[in-house]
């Protein structure tokens, strides 16, 4: 094993929308290692839970069109059947997904979907009991008996989310895809649940693919983050270069937006402007730069090169606006 | 500064059933007797352990939740009952961000006809203003327009607009559900996460706009939020909830700058830093304070079966409340 446990080449995903393929994500590269923390961030709609349907196979082929590569441990999952997706969905790989009331089953009570999770793939399984009552408390629940026995709809957002992160990690993947796994939790729980997810990577060297907009989780957890805007990747880093030398003017911006030391009096900094329609995207160009008025035509208009350019080690970015980009306040 | 919204005493229960006969054989105190008051044209915010009972307030304030006992006021009207909020047309002037953003949408209708449905229903106000009474149009050339306008302000591209739900990726969901909840102009928005989903670009597009029209038009805002940079931006007051009470309400500024309740001390410690170079000062710092939490426990809390219950509110200033044991209890 070369320490590769994903590895992504040249994904697109197009979803039909009114007869017409449109595409959402184009081109992308990520390769997580085992024991390692990608995370994935970037504006709403960029394509982030796209990327991670797609490595699920969960995508509705019928609407759907992925393209490209994607390897798991070696083995090409694109153009799998549902059924040999089947054998590593929850096994190899746990998701947590975004919208955690729609992934779970609204007719059937907490400790059954668990149980459910644990047995589907190891049939023999002992002591289901003990270890769905350990993974409800695991997950900051303490009221264990009276949950397991409730539906979906009776728990708070939260405990929902939680339930659905006890499900994911239920067999203790190799593979963990985190959909924005805490947003429905309070800074403590978060803390825990963040704790129990690192715990269980390192008991199995897992890698995982966390994806979020909460740059605190990135700051505490990832070794390397990847920026995504409008279905491209802009910028890749370690973790530490992005926070403090972030480089792709989409990028910069997103820190700018963080609200944690505004007073209350003064307006947030917000990206003029709005992301383009899928339909009127065209990926040859750098298309954060529509966004950014004061830019000069011609550098807004041009060609980009498809390859990130590498800025220096294991730190890469999209285009060379990048290379004299200044906001309008500090011209 | 005048009053909106005043709830005395508020208790959510639901019933736990057990047993073949499923009977009732005891309550989940969802909240667990609250008084707080809104006043108009401010922002409270309610923070809190996921499961504390933020979302049950906030339900039974839009009327989703029948309270099991105790008040809810509006502009002094009693509003407790569905039949009371009617009399009043209560509706229109009080809409709710729902946390669930997906399960909240129909399905099968377009982001269009969502976003209209408030309109269809109140009306779009001639003048764009928060408590107007006068008349309101239902010309739909009119909703359209609105529609369209509401789609700009959270950042989605007119084209959408035929869209049906499960086309849009989380946050954006999350953005129609706002602009559903702007159309009509409420009073009153109870806004539960509304922007858990949102990049912080965008997150700070919806709350600028929130707080224009809240200069503007004087609206209200329950503001229902996990994220703790975010409250503190956007909130007057603040109250901190843990199993079904309150632990400690205040200004933003008591709350941050002078935190009292073990709770709202641990959970302001357990905010994460945005400083790689930290991570495990932060990291140890954090679980000081759990342990100190653990250990001091006792002093801050009643038993009450499985679960720690506060003591009631005590004023420690005129504005600032803290959960303490009372002096001899
Ligand atoms: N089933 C679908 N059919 C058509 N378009 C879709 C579908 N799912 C997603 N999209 C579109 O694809 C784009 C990417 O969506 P995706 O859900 O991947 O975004 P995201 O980065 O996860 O955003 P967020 O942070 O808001 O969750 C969006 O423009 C969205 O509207
Ligand atoms: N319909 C219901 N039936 C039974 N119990 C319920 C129901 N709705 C909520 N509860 C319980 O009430 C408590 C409070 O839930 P609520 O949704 O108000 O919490 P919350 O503070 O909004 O949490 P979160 O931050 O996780 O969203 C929880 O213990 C939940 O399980
Ligand atoms: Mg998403
Ligand atoms: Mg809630």
């Amino acid at each position: 094993m070369d320490g590769k446990l994903l590895e992504a080449k040249n994904v697109s995903v197009d979803f039909r929308i009114d007869g017409q393929y449109q595409t959402a994500i184009h081109k992308l590269n990520i390769s997580i290692k085992h024991g390692e923390v990608v995370a994935l961030v970037g504006e709403s709609g960029s394509g982030k839970s796209t990327f991670a349907m797609s490595v699920m196979g969960l995508h509705n082929s019928d609407q759907t069109r992925v393209t490209g590569s994607i390897k798991l441990n070696d083995n090409e999952l694109i153009g799998l059947s549902e059924r040999q997706f089947d054998a590593y969905r929850g096994v190899s790989v746990g998701m947590i997904f975004q919208d955690p009331l729609s992934s779970l089953n609204p007719l059937m009570k907490i400790g059954d979907q668990i149980a459910e999770a644990i047995t589907v793939h190891d049939k023999q399984s002992k002591k289901v009991k003990q270890r769905v009552q350990k993974l409800i408390s695991d997950v900051g629940i303490v009221d264990v008996q009276r949950v397991s026995q409730q539906y979906p709809h009776e728990l708070s957002g939260g405990m929902r989310q939680r339930v659905m992160i006890a499900i994911a990690l239920a067999n203790e993947p190799d593979l963990i895809i985190a959909d924005e796994p805490t947003t429905a939790l309070d800074a403590t729980i978060q803390a825990q649940i963040l704790d129990l997810i690192k715990e269980i990577q390192q008991k199995k060297n897992a890698g995982i693919l966390l994806i979020t907009h909460d740059l605190g989780v990135v700051a505490e957890m990832a070794d390397t983050v990847t920026v995504m805007y409008a279905g491209q990747i802009v910028e890749q880093a370690r973790v530490s270069d992005l926070f403090n030398h972030p480089k792709h003017p989409y990028t910069r911006s997103l820190l700018r937006a963080d609200p944690s030391e505004v007073n209350s009096g003064d307006e947030l900094y917000a990206i003029p402007g709005t992301v383009p329609a899928l339909k009127d995207m065209d990926h040859s160009k750098d298309l954060f730069l529509k966004r950014v008025p004061w830019l000069d035509k011609a550098e807004v208009e041009a060609t980009v090169d498809e390859k990130l350019q590498k800025v220096s080690d294991g730190h890469y970015v999209r285009g060379n606006a990048w290379q004299n980009f200044e906001f309008l306040e500090d011209l | 500064m005048s009053e909106l919204v005043r709830i005395e005493n508020l208790k959510v229960y639901y019933p736990i059933r057990t047993g073949f006969f499923n009977r009732v054989t005891d309550n989940i105190k969802a909240v667990d007797n609250i008084s707080f008051t809104i006043e108009s044209g401010q922002t409270y915010g309610l923070v809190g352990e996921s499961g504390s009972g933020k979302t049950t307030i906030g339900k039974s304030l839009v009327g989703l939740e029948d309270p099991t006992s105790g008040k809810i006021l509006f502009e002094g009207h009693e509003v407790t009952t569905n039949k009371q909020k009617k009399a009043i047309n209560y509706n229109k002037d009080v809409q709710m961000v729902f946390q669930d953003s997906q399960s909240s949408l129909n399905p099968r209708k377009t982001i269009g006809e969502i976003i209209a449905e408030p309109l269809k229903n109140f009306g779009v106000p001639n003048v764009i203003g928060a408590g107007y009474d006068g008349e309101r149009s239902f010309d739909q050339t009119k909703i359209n327009e609105r529609v369209l306008a509401l789609l700009k302000i959270v950042g989605l591209p007119a084209q959408t607009v035929a869209q049906y739900p499960f086309q849009f990726s989380g946050g954006q969901r999350q953005r129609i559900g706002v602009a559903r909840a702007l159309a009509t102009n409420p009073r009153l928005i109870v806004a539960d996460e509304p922007v858990s989903a949102l990049d912080l670009s965008v997150q700070a597009q919806v709350l600028n706009f929130m707080k224009k029209i809240q200069r503007e038009y004087g609206i209200s805002f329950l503001f229902i939020s996990h994220d703790l940079g975010v409250v503190k931006y956007m909130t007057d007051n603040i109250a901190i909830m843990h199993n079904g009470r309150f632990v400690e309400m205040g200004t933003t500024n008591d709350i941050f700058n002078d935190a009292q309740h073990i709770y709202t001390k641990r959970l302001l410690s357990a905010i994460p830093s945005l400083d790689v170079s930290k991570r495990d000062e932060k990291r140890a710092y954090r679980k000081r304070i759990e342990s100190e939490f653990t250990q001091n426990k006792d002093a801050y809390y009643q038993q009450d079966g499985l679960r720690d219950r506060a003591y009631d509110l005590e004023p420690i200033t005129k504005t600032h409340y803290v959960a303490l044991k009372k002096e001899g209890a």
